[in-house]
């Protein structure tokens, strides 16, 4: 009894954090939100999907014929079955903090800003050239020109708390 | 995904004595997903949170406006159906005839910049007409370094712009000639900084960089007068070359609450009146639209389903002073009443006569009938004529003709179509869905779908509409299929930090370009969580504000949901109470986490909400009063009671009588239908040092009662839990 009592408020909790997250885009008041900020929707909530990962939702969650909206009552089903599953789980700082250190292949402690762009923008899911100019003018530290990763990561992941 | 990262670099970590060789590919592609998958939503994160700051502000803005117009919709309500006898309407009624005494001739003669002097002491620029460029270019170098310039070179530019912008159409039509490229900006508000480096960037206005400036010119910012100032100098300059449309906020009403009557006054506090009422002409005669290669066109606000350029090419437009002025709706049998001819209408009859009378001021300026001329000061008596016979003859030298009495119904009507085709362009606003709906949130102008964009565009042949009139945080924005561009050149609008300005060059394939810009170095420097953060306290602040201010409607809500007094609520009844007593329509369960801190709350998701409401730490001014009840009416109506001061202060001095001020009370309590007593407005008289003379001081007086936050810490907010 308690169990299903618990589940019960779980889901609620969880379909009010969706409904407000998704209240904030919908900028006609309409339960309607622009296709373009499910992304930004899916992430404030507290996931992490790759830009692959996102692709895929969003294709589940466009109507037949695509209107550049998404409705909320498509939405939320999805979203809750995310939630509920922990699907696209956060990244811890260890594991951020093991991903530059992969990349600092000289054990410098440090990596260079061209070193970073290089990889950020030609590897993986790249950056655009704004998404790495301002991850840089957060991480590369004014005075010695180079990235601090481990103090970066520490900053960064401070605001997790939030 | 997470755990499957972390084995693989973990098997591929293995010490390398070849130095130069780069990270295994495999390796490098995790590592670097990782991180982009990782800063991709701390991006989102801060994107929420900047889109929630944005809603605040912009919510607490649209909410001040529409109270606005609602106060001055009371003070039509009182025009409409009380008399002359009535005192509160009175008050106002000089705001509603038409401010001007003289014909236009006259006021040429009236406005005399010669008489007044510069004094040799004045270091400031000085203006020698016609202007030239290195004398406009040394104006906008005086502003940069602060100066002022002196009240006879703008009595005596704004005289010139008056006269220049008499001879311009209502809608402009420039063309880019094949080769010219167009500079397009939106609201400046005030933000000279901006506007400078607009010039910086893109180069002053002149025949090869022609502009165009689309409204809001002044208000909120505190250089509004110099934006004009620059902007008037460059229009003498290049009257072929820069384009300046009307924006809702070049209307002397809203001044009175937005601040920039307020600036004027206090930079020119010898001439400040008579700018301002030359203001109010210029204003009014601002052409309302640009068209470019007649496939463009560019407006403040935006447009209706029953947006017809032809009708608005054809209107008078500066018989309408201010956008906001309500119409009268009147019968047949009004008019019949006997009573005194007063310009400013000063009865019932007032409606019919001075719209008659605003046609005659609006003929062209080669044709100008003769009539007596009405001043305030002449007797109220009889001018031997009947109503009905000065209004005939009226209409005929007005070249009317008339003989019956539907034409004035007819007249009425045409000036009713008129009103909303300029309120429709001045104050509407794009939603998405398909429809034109009354735009309720302003108070004015229409929300138009983009089915609406689409008939009005193509019935005139237009391919794309460039309005501005809403902030956007990157300055720009498209909207209803690429139809619609919104361009805003004010950068940090709401607060350092909260946004980009733009402007647009357009050339001969009509395709916007956008240059973005924000100014203040600190602004720059800041990277993006720094100023999401600001901004976020900022507009946090102004919440706060807003909810210590109503903080007794609060309690009462709050109690209405605690019937037993435990002084307990839940978080779902706390966001229900705030919403109906602020009605601001933000998302208070989303935002509880920072205006609740955790000592009011506890696990179970209740909240002890007396010692909230104390919380909201605002720092009252030490003047002891001891009605409570009236100091939260006036910080509650705060803008509404400096608005009606404004207004009730006819000569612009800055200053009103004690029994003005009564009469202001009064008139806030009519328009709140609340009690004010007369002891509780004499007890606040008293309890306010007031100079000798008996009279008060508005900014005084405002100052006075002008509520503090706690400082907060200058860094960023620190983390609050969720």
């Amino acid at each position: 009894m308690a169990d299903k009592y618990n589940a019960e408020t779980i889901i609620t909790e969880t379909q009010k954090r969706i409904s407000n997250a998704f209240d904030v885009f919908d900028h006609e008041s309409n339960k309607t939100v622009d296709v373009r900020e499910i992304g930004t929707i899916i992430r404030s909530l507290g996931c992490f999907p790759s830009e692959a990962d996102l692709h895929e939702i969003i294709a589940e969650l466009e109507e037949e014929e695509p209107t550049g909206f998404v409705r909320y009552e498509k939405f939320l089903p999805t979203m809750t079955k995310i939630l509920l599953e922990r699907k696209f789980r956060p990244i811890t700082e260890d594991l951020l903090l093991q991903a530059f250190e992969v990349l600092d292949q000289q054990k410098k402690g440090h990596l260079e800003p061209e070193e970073l762009s290089k990889y950020l923008t030609q590897e993986g899911e790249p950056f655009t050239q704004e998404e790495m100019d301002e991850m840089l003018s957060a991480a590369v530290d004014p005075d010695k020109n180079v990235i601090l990763y481990k103090d970066f990561v520490s900053m960064m992941t401070f605001d997790d708390t939030r | 995904m997470g755990c499957g990262v972390t084995k693989s670099t973990q098997l591929q970590l293995k010490p390398c004595n070849r130095g130069n060789i780069s990270v295994p590919a495999a390796t490098a592609m995790r590592a670097a997903l990782l991180i982009q998958r990782w800063y991709r939503q701390y991006v989102a994160r801060l994107e929420m949170r900047r889109r929630c700051t944005w809603n605040i502000f912009q919510s607490i803005e649209y909410s001040g406006q529409q109270d606005h117009i609602k106060l001055y919709n009371f003070f039509g309500y009182l025009m409409d159906h009380f008399s002359s006898a009535n005192s509160q309407r009175n008050l106002v009624s000089h705001m509603f005839g038409d401010s001007d005494l003289f014909l236009d001739m006259e006021w040429e003669r009236h406005v005399c910049y010669k008489e007044i002097e510069v004094p040799d002491i004045y270091t400031g620029p000085h203006l020698f007409f016609p202007l030239t460029i290195s004398n406009v270019t040394e104006l906008v170098d005086a502003f940069k370094n602060k100066q002022k310039l002196h009240a006879r070179y703008v009595l005596q530019l704004l005289g010139k712009t008056w006269t220049l912008l008499r001879l311009m159409p209502n809608i402009s039509h420039v063309c880019t000639c094949k080769h010219k490229e167009i500079t397009i900006c939106g609201d400046l508000h005030g933000h000279l900084e901006d506007l400078l480096l607009i010039f910086y960037k893109n180069g002053f206005p002149s025949a090869e960089t022609p502009y165009v400036f689309n409204g809001d010119f002044v208000d909120r910012g505190k250089e509004s007068i110099e934006i004009l100032l620059v902007l008037f100098a460059f229009l003498l300059l290049y009257p072929h070359d820069v384009h300046l449309n009307r924006g809702n906020h070049e209307d002397h009403i809203v001044n009175l609450r937005y601040g920039f009557t307020k600036e004027v006054l206090g930079k020119y506090q010898v001439h400040g009146k008579m700018i301002l009422k030359l203001l109010q002409k210029i204003f009014s005669w601002l052409p309302l639209a640009t068209v470019i290669d007649q496939k463009v066109l560019i407006l403040h606000g935006g447009i209706s389903d029953k947006t017809d350029l032809n009708v608005i090419a054809k209107l008078e437009r500066h018989r309408f002073v201010s956008a906001l002025r309500p119409l009268k709706r009147r019968g047949a049998s009004a008019r019949q009443k006997d009573a005194a001819l007063e310009p400013d209408g000063d009865d019932e009859l007032s409606a019919g006569r001075r719209r008659v009378q605003s046609l005659t001021h609006g003929t062209p300026l080669r044709f100008r009938p003769e009539f007596p001329r009405h001043s305030v000061h002449s007797e109220s008596g009889r001018t031997g004529r009947s109503v009905e016979q000065e209004l005939r003859e009226r209409r005929r030298l007005a070249g009317l003709s008339l003989s019956s009495d539907s034409d004035p119904a007819q007249v009425l009507e045409t000036d009713a179509d008129e009103w909303k085709q300029i309120v429709d362009v001045l104050w509407s606003d794009p939603m998405s869905q398909n429809g034109c709906v009354p735009n309720e949130v302003r108070g004015g102008g229409c929300y138009w779908g983009p089915d609406v964009s689409q008939e009005v565009l193509d019935r005139h042949k237009l391919q794309l509409l460039i309005r501005s009139h809403e902030c956007k945080q990157e300055g720009y924005e498209f909207c209803h299929n690429g139809r619609v561009l919104t361009i805003f050149s004010a950068s940090n609008y709401y607060d350092v930090g909260s946004n980009r300005g733009a402007y647009i060059r357009l050339g001969p394939d009509l395709i916007p370009h956008f240059k973005q810009f924000q100014s203040s170095r600190s602004t720059r420097e800041l990277t993006l969580r720094q100023s999401v953060g600001r901004t976020e306290l900022s507009a946090l602040q102004a919440l706060r504000m807003q909810l210590f201010t109503h903080k007794s409607a609060l309690i009462h809500e709050f109690q209405e949901y605690d019937p037993q007094c435990t002084g307990v609520i839940s978080v779902k009844h706390w966001a229900a109470a705030v919403e109906k007593v602020l009605r601001l329509g933000l998302p208070w369960r989303v935002l509880r986490s920072q205006l609740v801190t955790s000592s009011t709350q506890d696990g179970q998701g209740t909240l002890d909400y007396h010692h909230w409401v104390n919380q909201l730490s605002v720092i009252q001014p030490s003047t002891e009063i001891a009605n409570t009840s009236l100091l939260e009416t006036l910080y509650k109506h705060h803008s509404n009671l400096e608005s009606i001061f404004r207004m009730i202060d006819t000569d612009h001095s800055g200053l009103i009588s004690f029994e003005e001020f009564r009469q202001t009370w009064k008139l806030l309590s009519s328009h709140l239908q609340m009690d004010i007593s007369d002891k509780a407005i004499s007890d606040l008289a008293e309890s306010i040092d007031f100079n000798k003379d008996g009279s008060i001081d508005i900014n005084e007086f405002m100052e006075a009662f002008r509520l503090v936050e706690h400082s907060r810490a200058e860094t960023e907010a620190p983390p609050s839990p969720e």
